[in-house]
């Protein structure tokens, strides 16, 4: 299995260590730890374009870019009973945020099993996939403007010489 | 805004009650509020006051086989929540009771007719500015003594509902119209959703579980309202044999709860193997609009 990030594999193992209850009650810590959208990045009402397919609880995400090239990460969950989905936005802009892009991009989906147990039905499952895999979609996306950057630049070189 | 419950011309109003109702009877004895949610958070997050929690995954299905708890578990949980074979269990949760409705149904297989729905669910309770608690209580444990439990009268395993189907008889699938007709398989988004195969039962009428609720506070409509969906607009009527279906039963508890019990419908059953059994079978027939559509279309 391939290792997480540094952070959220911390983060997964500690979860994992923990019985139910004291999990639920860390991940709904978690989820009143959400950090509001700062108003640089957006403010109400947010963008259709950002909300997070399949996720019933209306979150929403973006991507900026820092000046060592990776991604923070934020969101924002419109519907207030969705505090699951707030939880994981919490991880996932904590654990995410700064790490390479080549790992996020690589962070298998199916973490949220390992986050909120094997019990997670299967709807509330592939929302919070969905938001895992748009933050993983904004890193190759990201991955893949810098490589074309990156080819761009060296065509140019080219042609000077 | 909804009528009052005992307005509403329900056959079996009496297993609804309204917020109002539950605020009411908080620390009566002989109730005991349960909620019970497709969220496992939402729980801990904050709940009625006095309320213990019923969660779908822990409490009422077997660990290892795909079955409900038997007798002794379903005594262990009662006995666990103070509760003894006389007091009146109410439910609540998310998702517009869809898991409250569930449980609900569970109750019914062991024989606990002393249980009631809050109507609106979580949401109403939270809109309306309620007390709420993030204290989990503990009771007195009970003694419980359960029947065994009685799948026979509404529960459909798959063996009869294939008879079901070869008889022609009534179906609802209560699922979204994208999955009614197949073509949510193929949306990329949602991978198949635990099933080989797209579509419905042959013949199964498709009434979304959500047409039964108003969406304005997520109260039940009323009796009326009811009648014209399912009776008027679908035929189906009282002395019918339904079966009721959705994924894996839940959300086809919510419609079942609605025909039995506000409509009162004698001969209900929920096939809770629904979709994920049935869209894996080998060699069942089934219908698939989608791709006889796209069948059609390539010929």
């Amino acid at each position: 299995m391939k290792r997480l990030p540094e952070r959220l594999d911390l983060l997964v193992v500690t979860l994992e260590a923990f019985d139910r209850s004291d999990r639920i009650e860390m991940l709904v810590d978690m989820a009143r730890r959400l950090r509001r959208v700062p108003e640089r990045i957006a403010v109400r009402p947010y963008p259709k374009e950002r909300l997070v397919p399949g996720c019933e609880s209306e979150a929403y995400m973006w991507a900026e870019q820092r000046p060592d090239g990776t991604l923070s990460y934020d969101f924002a969950v419109e519907n207030p009973q969705g505090i699951s989905a707030m939880a994981l936005a919490t991880i996932l802009a904590d654990t995410l945020s700064g790490v390479s892009l080549e790992e996020v991009a690589a962070v298998p989906a199916d973490v949220v099993y390992r986050i909120f147990g094997q019990e997670l039905s299967m709807g509330k499952s592939l929302g919070l996939m969905g938001m895992v895999n748009i933050v993983r979609a904004a890193a190759m996306r990201q991955l893949q403007s810098q490589t074309i950057g990156e080819l761009a630049n060296d065509l140019g070189s080219v042609k000077h010489k | 805004m909804s009528k009052r419950i005992e307005e509403r011309g329900y056959s079996k109003g009496e297993v609804l009650v309204s917020t109002d109702w539950v605020q009411e009877h908080l620390e009566d004895p002989g109730i005991r509020i349960a909620e019970s949610n497709e969220d496992p958070l939402l729980y801990i997050a904050d709940h009625i006051p006095a309320a213990v929690e019923i969660d779908w995954t822990r409490d009422l299905n077997d660990p290892v086989r795909r079955d409900y708890l038997n007798k002794p578990a379903f005594e262990r949980l009662m006995c666990g929540i103070g509760a003894t074979r006389d007091t009146t269990i109410v439910l609540y949760g998310d998702k517009n009771n869809w898991w409250a409705t569930y449980a609900f149904w569970v109750l019914q297989l062991f024989g606990h007719t002393q249980a009631k729905i809050m109507d609106g669910g979580r949401v109403k309770w939270l809109n309306e500015k309620r007390p709420l608690s993030r204290e989990v209580p503990q009771y007195t444990h009970t003694k419980y003594e359960s029947p065994q439990r009685d799948d026979n009268r509404f529960r459909a395993y798959r063996d009869q509902v294939l008879k079901h189907v070869e008889r022609k008889r009534p179906l609802v699938d209560v699922r979204s119209p994208e999955e009614y007709s197949g073509e949510r398989l193929h949306m990329p988004e949602y991978p198949n959703e635990g099933a080989l195969r797209g579509g419905h039962l042959p013949g199964a009428l498709s009434i979304p579980w959500g047409r039964a609720i108003n969406p304005e506070d997520g109260t039940f409509k009323d009796a009326t309202e009811l009648r014209r969906i399912y009776s008027e607009e679908n035929k189906l009527g009282p002395k019918d044999d339904v079966i009721t279906y959705c994924r894996i039963g839940e959300r086809s508890s919510h419609t079942w709860f609605v025909l039995t019990n506000l409509l009162g419908f004698p001969k209900v059953r929920n096939y809770d193997g629904s979709w994920t059994e049935w869209g894996n079978l080998v060699g069942v027939p089934i219908e698939n609009p989608s791709a006889e559509g796209r069948r059609e279309a390539a010929a």
